[in-house]
């Protein structure tokens, strides 16, 4: 350990590391965690992992036990999104590590960083189909970045070390690592590897020179281009390169749904989210460009709605990802750059100059104005969309809201305009019903001083509802807004739409009381159901210092729009009632 | 579609030939032969895999297998020229008496009789998939009990560069 990360140590309160003496594979783990500067953890106790429980019992770190795995997967998983630190959780082995499954493969779907470690079966049981047993790491091989099953407790420290390496650099993902219990008991003198060296592993690449004045070429002769920047920019934390890139070349910008937060929804060059439920004028400006510059995008199928050779139709593409494999997987590409996007800004920012894009803005505001994003309302029924406005307009755009999946999500999309990079957390790839409260909640821990607003529908919030419990116990001041339209909302609307009204098992009108729900917790519990006893129970929820559950009870038949079907084009949006 | 034959250098831990058959089957492509073994440098083993696809799905399965950790590189054979050999055991429906026949039949494929019994025999043959495939059509006429082919093992020429292979 170098001289400054000793001293960063001891002004930090963290513990000073000895090494080389004899320590069990346990507290190896917990010393290489503080070496990776781990503070909080995410877990559940259980057999497998008792020695590990046992070494982290009165140690530095701050547990939090939630009160299912999956919680505490998604919880380090919103903590993870809100900081760019690599989130941590823990898992007995079998079905401990079998509820992390969610988690993970949500994770990686979204590429955050995260390093699961589970217990696993002494290796004189492995195989036997021995009591809790699961074999986690090849249940876990397609939805991980990487997988360790820990045979060794001399190999433990370079695995760890390995494990928060692969998670952090390149395109981030999840990394489990599988200890099994005799691992864990095994002693051996502790040692903590300087340097990871992984053959054929690409980290972070910087673009060459050559690549990036080719992406400058291709997109400086544009009459109508249009930036597509996605979680990519979010991850590399290239906001402010983004911004000024933008700003320089006078190019309008489109975020992903991933993207949010990485571009200020505010600003005069931002068109707002594209795809199937996005923005009339993002959409338009996607089939009108003559040239899309994509920025740490994936171009997925709610974006191209899987018409991908009808996509962008007169535009070229011009694609920058740090994941090679992303460049020409889902659309042809007239340029690419295999590298971080940051760096190549930061190149390219130089040696770019303003487009000749005025009359294009124009013609962009123009539909921005004509077609916003809009409602129905009559004053006296709280609607949904309201709802989504106010927390917008009650935090001015910086809180970090945290969301579920489903009609409520695509509304915080559409509706919360936000300002700042890892202000928005969703489950965007995966779409896990179950994630938002938890993501919250770890987002809460990470950002103690900021208002943290957990986005869900009375479906998704009773899938992991029972982390009120963690709310209560350590005092973590989420709000929850249940968007409470007593069914599940995106499914009727779908069954409503493509199914002649067959609604066929969306009906939640048996939810508890979500306000005695919450009050069962010892968390404070509050209802509206008109526009006015919203603002009034809001302004109440964010004055609270502590956490609150507030029951919006919204319109039932209210549909998300614009929206472009499944198997349709851009071109064909149904823009909802006039 | 076009058939593609792949070199994949791996890390040779437990697991990897796992990873390696998931990614195909996650991203909806179909191992047609696969060979595993050791290679010239110790810890690292060498997968020959046979698949079908259009060369932009081929690059794009290329750059997936390239993002397993243990894979250390990916090297597309057939975009230039290349070596290629299978083995292939042949259990034949023959009695002694009919043995200088059959070997009048193998031997222009340098084939071998490796193994004789009193009701059959097991010829042993090397070579490109068509070789293989054309001696089996003469020796089905006597029966063929059993089969049994390794997939290919190969290797670049030696007059292809390193740089003019599709590597990723």
């Amino acid at each position: 350990m170098s001289v400054e990360m000793a001293e960063m140590q001891r002004k930090n309160g963290i513990p000073p590391i000895s090494f080389g003496e004899e320590v069990t594979g346990a507290e190896a783990l917990l010393r290489c965690l503080i070496l990776e500067q781990v503070e909080y953890i995410f877990g559940y106790p259980g057999g497998a992992v008792l020695p590990i429980y046992d070494s982290l019992y009165g140690s530095y770190f701050k547990h939090i036990l939630t009160r299912h795995e999956q919680g505490a997967i998604h919880a380090a998983d919103g903590y993870a999104r809100a900081t760019g630190r690599p989130g941590v959780c823990i898992a007995t082995s079998g079905p401990g590590a079998t509820n992390l499954v969610t988690g993970i493969a949500t994770a990686q779907m979204d590429s955050v960083p995260l390093v699961c470690i589970t217990g696993n079966v002494p290796q004189t049981l492995i195989g036997t189909d021995a009591f809790q047993e699961a074999n986690i790491t090849g249940i876990t091989v397609p939805i991980t970045k990487h997988n360790y099953f820990v045979r060794d407790v001399r190999d433990l420290p370079r695995i760890v070390k390995e494990a928060f390496y692969i998670a952090t650099t390149g395109r981030p993902g999840p990394v489990l690592i599988d200890i099994p219990k005799d691992v864990a008991n095994a002693v051996a003198p502790f040692t903590y590897p300087e340097k990871v060296e992984i053959r054929g592993y690409r980290a972070s690449v910087v673009p060459s020179d050559e690549e990036v004045q080719n992406f400058v070429a291709a997109i400086q002769k544009a009459k109508r281009p249009v930036i597509m920047a996605g979680g990519g920019i979010i991850a590399a934390s290239a906001d402010q390169e983004l911004r000024a890139f933008a700003e320089k070349t006078r190019i309008p910008v489109i975020n992903t749904f991933m993207g949010l937060g990485g571009f200020p929804g505010v600003h005069e060059l931002s068109l707002g989210m594209p795809g199937m439920h996005g923005s009339f004028a993002a959409n338009q400006a996607l089939l009108n460009a003559d040239c899309v510059i994509g920025l740490g995008v994936r171009f997925d199928d709610r974006i191209t709605m899987g018409r991908t050779k009808e996509f962008a139709p007169n535009a070229r593409i011009v694609h920058v990802d740090i994941d090679p494999a992303e460049l020409g997987k889902n659309v042809s590409t007239a340029v690419t750059v295999a590298g971080d996007v940051k760096s190549t800004l930061e190149k390219a920012i130089p040696l770019v100059a303003a487009c000749d894009s005025h009359a294009w803005i124009k013609q962009l505001k123009d539909w921005q104005q004509k077609q916003p994003y809009k409602y129905k309302t009559d004053g006296e029924t709280l609607k949904p969309q309201a709802v989504i406005e106010l927390l917008y307009r009650s935090t001015d755009g910086d809180a970090i809201v945290a969301t579920d999946v489903g009609q409520h999500q695509m509304w915080t999309a559409q509706y919360y305009k936000f300002k700042n990079a890892r202000s928005f957390i969703s489950s965007g790839g995966l779409g896990t019903m179950g994630f938002g409260f938890p993501a919250a909640i770890g987002a809460q821990i990470a950002h103690p001083g900021r208002t943290v607003i957990a986005v869900a529908g009375d479906g998704g919030f009773q899938m992991t509802n029972q982390e009120l419990a963690i709310v209560s116990q350590y005092n973590i001041p989420v709000k929850v807004a249940i968007v409470n339209n007593q069914c599940l909302g995106m499914v009727r609307q779908w069954q409503e739409l493509f199914y002649d009204n067959r609604y066929s098992q969306i009906d939640l009108t048996c939810s508890p009381d979500f306000v005695k729900l919450a009050e069962a917790y010892g968390v404070k519990g509050l209802r509206a159901s008109t526009p006015e006893e919203a603002e009034a129970v809001w302004a109440e929820a964010l004055a609270h210092d502590g956490p609150v559950v507030v029951d919006f009870r919204v319109a039932q038949e209210e549909n998300v729009y614009p929206m472009v079907a499944a198997g349709n084009t851009l071109d064909q949006m149904e823009l909802g009632e006039e | 579609m076009q058939q593609h034959t792949l070199a994949v250098l791996v890390n040779d831990h437990p697991g990897v030939l796992t990873r390696v058959s998931t990614l195909f089957g996650q991203r909806a492509f179909n191992i047609d032969s696969i060979t595993v073994g050791g290679t010239e440098e110790a810890g690292l083993s060498r997968m020959i895999i046979t698949t079908g696809g259009d060369d932009r799905q081929i690059n794009q399965l290329m750059k997936q297998l390239h993002k397993l950790i243990d894979v250390i590189s990916v090297t597309n054979l057939s975009a230039n020229s290349y070596v290629s050999r299978e083995l292939a055991l042949i259990k034949v429906s023959a009695s002694p008496s009919q043995l200088a026949e059959l070997k009048g039949i193998v031997e222009p494929f340098r084939a071998a009789i490796v193994d004789v019994g009193p009701s059959s025999l097991i010829v042993q043959v090397t070579g490109d998939t068509e070789k293989i495939d054309a001696l089996l059509v003469l020796l089905q006429s006597y029966g063929v009990l059993e089969l049994t082919r390794t997939g290919s093992v190969a290797m670049a020429r030696s007059i292809v560069s390193a740089t003019a292979v599709a590597t990723v």
